[in-house]
């Protein structure tokens, strides 16, 4: 581009992208960073200067402990995983015969399936199903309703993704006497691989960081997440005033996500982007 | 082929025959699958959704034991008192304001960030932690900042060299669009991927060819490019539209839907009343959500599935 040539427009955006980034990203962060190692009474105004004493032991330790951190991660593991399992297995499965069978009855199935994608759950009525069916306040609860509500999302993704394989493939296996079920494991389930990870990032996505239908589904019960925990935690700022543990709290919870993001970033953006722009 | 799917294939429509004279019969593809994904839809989706329409015209509360039927009784009170519009309204000036904000950081970072260098792909992945991070904890983030002596503040006064407190966050007027920014800045590295996406699938020599033809940065990008991201565009503006109109997360951490309601959207709205246990009413409003979406949303669905059928 000829613009490039000009050597003094050539260093303009890189260092505007650079100051932009530190600006627009860099400052909360470092408010959040900052914050969590300051002393309580520092913390109480928050700001960007460094801590004049610090107390990042201190406040890791207060934190993870105040927000029983190994409670809620375990809580959290306990409701992702299952959740995100079952609906990968239960929509590709359902993917499959949507994809290749045709018809209107077909066509309406699928629309249904997908209404999902826009439709919000009816948060408060899922409360009365869940304590009729004993479910309430409890995992398997909370993972039904996960999986409920991102199924739409699941059976988009892969559905659009089997109509782009061949069908050919299924049908060598099929000669072979291989039975449907077969079919799908052996011959489908692999070829899914790529639309499964994009699936699988968005609904951890989703999942790891919910708190609005955790709130109505686990309030109250015995089970916890990390997001129900750091609102806990935050709803003591109320009357003690502890920025310092909040964002310590937050940094820990935010790890997890960011390493996973950190090693497998390509993979992720370009999975993510797939799904959206073809 | 067999003779009972010959003679299925006169009964049914042209796209089956094509593919059942390629050899397929619907036994290959039993109709059992289908169940699990149904059941969990049926059971944990649509049902409560039916549910919806029953018990938003009942009296169901913390305050009595039985459920019993009550007419319009909470659309009434809801709508006697101003707060079913103004939930409305503000949910979707938020939505439209988070659209709209949105996008335009997402495309500005796509553009900015476009050239395929290491410096280019180091910052995407900066402007893509947000997306990783809880709404709730970008709230808190937030609150910390805009308070009318936190950082921000403090960083205009250190500008300015004048004491400077903005009560970002409570204002009755300009706090939704605050709010809105601020989730906005979490959802726009998502934006800026796709439109990245969606960049690189406009040809190189289209670009040139323009350029070749005098046409100025601004003209290129008008007149190829931005017809070019039309899918992207749609997508991004459906989802982040559709999408805030649920927002909660990053609202309660921020206003918790102050200052005075102005920022009450409608499920921080659900999530007050039902705290107070005023369940029939949450579940009104829920039903009112329901019934918003589903009209902005035919339009977005007819245009998913018309990508599914290109696709």
């Amino acid at each position: 581009m000829n613009r490039a040539t000009n050597p003094t427009v050539r260093w303009v955006r890189p260092v505007a992208s650079i100051i932009l980034a530190v600006v627009v990203i860099g400052i909360p962060l470092w408010l959040a960073l900052v914050t969590s190692a300051k002393s309580q009474g520092e913390a109480n105004l928050p700001d960007l200067s460094l801590p004049d004493s610090w107390h990042i032991g201190d406040n890791y330790r207060q934190a993870f402990e105040q927000g029983h951190m190994i409670k809620a991660l375990a809580g959290s593991l306990l409701v992702m995983v299952p959740a995100v399992v079952g609906v990968l297995i239960c929509g590709s499965l359902a993917s499959w015969v949507l994809a290749r069978r045709a018809g209107r009855m077909t066509s309406l199935l699928y629309s249904a399936g997908i209404s999902g994608i826009v439709l919000p759950p009816a948060v408060v009525t899922i409360v009365l199903l869940l304590r009729q069916l004993g479910l309430a306040g409890t995992a398997g609860g909370m993972i039904f309703v996960y999986m409920g509500m991102y199924m739409s999302v699941v059976i988009f993704f892969i559905t659009g993704f089997v109509r782009t394989i061949p069908i050919d493939l299924e049908e060598a296996a099929r000669i072979d006497g291989a039975r449907p079920l077969t079919v799908f494991v052996r011959i489908i389930l692999p070829l899914l691989r790529p639309v499964i990870a994009t699936a699988t990032i968005l609904v951890c996505l989703y999942v790891w960081n919910d708190i609005f239908y955790s709130f109505f589904v686990l309030g109250g019960g015995s089970v916890t997440t990390l997001p129900l925990n750091l609102y806990s935690v935050a709803s003591n700022n109320l009357y003690q005033n502890n920025w310092n543990l909040i964002f310590a709290y937050v940094i820990m919870m935010s790890l997890p996500l960011l390493v996973v993001f950190a090693v497998a970033q390509r993979r992720i953006i370009s999975g993510i982007t797939g799904g959206a722009v073809k | 082929m067999s003779i009972v799917t010959a003679e299925r294939v006169s009964s049914e429509p042209p796209e089956t025959t094509r593919r059942v004279n390629r050899g397929h019969r619907t036994s290959d593809y039993p109709l059992w699958f289908l169940a699990p994904a149904f059941a969990v839809l049926g059971v944990f989706f649509f049902l409560p959704t039916v549910f919806n329409f029953v018990y938003a015209f009942t009296n169901w509360s913390s305050f009595h034991d039985d459920i019993a039927f009550a007419g319009f009784d909470n659309f009434q009170s809801l709508f006697s008192d101003g707060t079913l519009v103004r939930a409305i309204r503000i949910t979707l000036v938020y939505a439209v304001l988070v659209a709209i904000m949105q996008n335009l950081f997402g495309l500005g970072l796509a553009l900015l960030l476009e050239r395929d260098t290491r410096l280019n792909r180091a910052l995407r992945v900066v402007f893509f932690i947000p997306v990783l991070m809880s709404a709730l904890a970008v709230g808190y983030i937030f609150q910390a900042l805009l308070k009318p002596d936190g950082g921000l503040n403090q960083m205009i006064g250190a500008l300015t060299g004048t004491d400077v407190s903005i009560a970002w966050l409570g204002s009755t007027t300009w706090t939704i669009v605050v709010v809105a920014f601020v989730n906005s800045w979490k959802w726009m590295g998502l934006a800026m991927v796709i439109y990245l996406a969606g960049l690189k699938s406009v040809p190189e020599d289209l670009m040139e060819a323009a350029v070749v033809d005098g046409a100025g940065p601004w003209r290129a990008f008008r007149s190829i490019r931005l017809p070019l991201l039309a899918p992207a565009i749609t997508f991004n503006v459906a989802t982040a539209l559709l999408g805030s109109l649920n927002g909660f997360d990053s609202i309660q951490a921020t206003t918790q839907g102050g200052p005075a309601q102005t920022t009450e959207v409608v499920d921080i709205f659900i999530f007050r009343i039902f705290g107070y246990g005023l369940f029939a009413q949450a579940t009104a409003m829920s039903l009112v959500l329901f019934l918003l979406v589903t009209v902005l949303a035919f339009p977005v669905i007819g245009y998913l599935r018309h990508r599914e059928r290109v696709l």
